[in-house]
């Protein structure tokens, strides 16, 4: 295991650099010098901010220069500073901002589990039924709602129309004065609607997918072995049929990450939530370049981490992984 | 012979999927809508009437009016345009990068290979909307810079596709024949083995279409993409999200539209996917 672990993060070392590459490209690729677009684009942006981003990405040297310069200080996790007022460091807005955003993905990564396993498990094993028919329409219709625009019908119906919950932030005013229990359910009604929302697009295509490993595993040579030592129907399907079919969905959940990390701009904007997601879209429109490219530097690294963690999952439920390349 | 038989199969099985077929009508619909927006909408999409601001859906606006009093309805009706338009050209984009890419990478192999397949796992690194974000941050928002970037960001499937088909491809026969009579590699990767990955290529544009009308929508929402006061499905939401506390309809329509277009291509996309190849079902 230790071999094969160590094999996975010495393969992450290019794509990293690759990472770095394309960051600092982006900053390249407009039209024109990257210091006109900050006085051209964002007249907040005067001469100190862009004397700042001179000397930041040392734009004066050579473009080689520049690069070996600017991975030196992604190095030490300097991502310049905010060309907001407030002039903080861009890695300083981003820790502040990260735990929430990974409370919500978490939290929404945790419903995708627990409301699409059992829905493909029980679709596939009784396929063609009432349910599987529904889930199918479900999956199809879930693909294609703009998750954007369903946020907002929720809103409409549980916030405003109904008042039920609140539609904006993460804590009541009167948050501190409440007590843990208070702190708690109040935390949990602003969370809910963004993470069930967020959720919503995995759960379609991870109870698809389910659905049609289940129904693969099912026919294998095995299970019918299973049955005819005459194991109850239950047994099979859920210790023979259903741990194997739970193999791939380990690494489905790690190529959802960047879905679900780019999704985070959305709703922490719709529902006003003080997260990662947030940060970028307020440095995408005050063109607040070192945020911009701070937190998409950080977004990459966080799906490398993610894609890491489900192959390590994957070889560890699974020896012929790591005994096959280790 | 044999490949208009093929044809005829999958005519056949294609006319036969209910579900493909609707998919098609929901896009010849929307197709109609754009070619025709002029004569069919009601109003001009931005003819202000300040005596009817906020009106809800009525029998002279069927879709309400939004807040400068424009009528929803033709609004939605060139929306349409807008998001066929960035549909097609950035799912042209994708398809294009994407088949050259992994045309080269499985035709080359080899250095070429892996470097270009490498390539490919570090733009899959990247959060697709953030990238997309960052990237219209350093440009000026504009309905063609939205549509290259979205292209920019989205082929990598399309190359991952391409590449395990001309792989299978390549030790056929026929490609073996046609190098030993000396035919150019160039020649033989457009000529004889593009024409035989045109099928899943397919499948993957029509899919691809749906995300990219789904991206535009929500950069459009956001007020990155799609710049007023062109309309817009996306930038119509948008003034539903201000005034949510009344204007419900300025919510509803415009996002059942996308809901109903992105449908049509996913059904018609799987629809292709199952009449080419049964099996797959």
């Amino acid at each position: 295991m230790g071999k094969y672990l160590a094999k996975r993060l010495l393969l992450m070392i290019p794509l990293l650099l690759g990472i770095t590459i394309i960051t600092f490209s982006v900053i390249h690729l407009a039209p024109g010098s990257p210091t006109d677009l900050v006085t051209d684009l964002n007249p907040q942006a005067g001469a100190e901010a862009r004397e700042r981003l001179i000397a930041y990405y040392g734009l004066d040297k050579p473009l080689h220069v520049q690069y070996v310069n600017w991975l030196k200080r992604l190095a030490t996790l300097d991502f310049g500073q905010s060309f907001q007022p407030d002039g903080k460091p861009v890695i300083e807005k981003i820790k502040e901002r990260i735990p929430i955003t990974i409370e919500i993905n978490v939290l929404s990564m945790i419903v995708i589990i627990s409301i699409a396993i059992p829905l493909g498990v029980i679709s596939a094993v009784k396929k063609d039924s009432f349910l599987d028919k529904g889930t199918t329409v479900f999956v199809f219709v879930g693909f294609a709602t703009p998750t954007f625009w369903l946020a907002l019908l929720c809103m409409i119906l549980f916030g405003v129309k109904l008042g039920w919950l609140p539609i904006s932030g993460i804590n009541s005013l009167d948050y501190d004065r409440l007590s843990l229990f208070g702190k708690i359910v109040d935390r949990g009604r602003h969370l809910i609607m963004p993470v069930i929302l967020g959720a919503f697009g995995g759960l379609a295509g991870l109870s698809r997918y389910m659905r049609s490993n289940m129904l693969e595993v099912v026919r294998q040579e095995y299970i019918q072995t299973a049955r005819a030592k005459g194991i109850s129907e239950k047994r099979v399907i859920f210790k023979h049929a259903m741990r194997n079919a739970l193999l791939p969905v380990i690494t489905i959940l790690g190529l959802s990450v960047p879905t679900l990390i780019g999704g985070s701009v959305i709703f922490e904007t719709i529902f006003a939530i003080p997260g990662m997601g947030r940060l970028f879209y307020q440095g995408v429109m005050s063109r607040d370049y070192p945020v911009v490219l701070g937190i998409l530097f950080i977004g990459a690294v966080l799906t490398l981490i993610g894609n890491l963690l489900a192959d390590v999952g994957y070889a560890l439920a699974d020896p012929r992984i790591r005994e096959g390349e280790g | 012979m044999r490949r208009s038989l093929l044809l005829s199969d999958f005519f056949r099985r294609f006319t036969r999927n209910r579900l493909a077929l609707s998919g098609l009508v929901i896009i010849l619909f929307f197709f109609f809508l754009s070619l025709f927006a002029g004569y069919i909408s009601p109003h001009d999409p931005n003819e202000f009437d300040v005596r009817s601001i906020f009106s809800p859906p009525s029998r002279g606006h069927l879709m309400g009016t939004d807040e400068l009093g424009r009528d929803v309805l033709s609004r939605m009706i060139y929306g349409a345009r807008i998001s066929l338009k960035v549909g097609f050209v950035a799912v042209g984009i994708a398809v294009l990068i994407g088949t050259c890419i992994g045309l080269s990478a499985g035709y080359f192999g080899g250095i070429i290979d892996t470097l270009l397949m490498r390539f490919v796992d570090i733009m899959l690194c990247f959060p697709a909307f953030f990238l997309i974000l960052a990237v219209i941050a350093f440009l000026e928002p504009s309905i063609w810079n939205i549509m290259i970037v979205i292209g920019l960001t989205g082929w990598m499937g399309v190359a991952r596709l391409v590449r395990a088909e001309t792989l299978s491809l390549k030790s056929r026969d026929y490609v073996q024949a046609a190098k030993a009579l000396g035919e150019s590699d160039l020649k033989i990767m457009f000529r004889h083995i593009l024409p035989n990955t045109l099928a899943p290529i397919l499948v993957a544009a029509t899919l691809g279409v749906a995300g990219a009308i789904l991206t535009e929508s929500a950069l459009s929402f956001l007020g990155i993409g799609v710049q007023p006061p062109t309309p817009s499905w996306g930038n119509i939401l948008t003034a539903g999200k201000d005034n949510i506390e009344f204007a419900w309809w300025l919510s509803l329509f415009p996002g059942l539209a996308i809901l109903v277009t992105v449908l049509g291509y996913n059904l018609l996309g799987e629809g292709i996917r199952d009449s080419i190849d049964p099996r797959l079902k």
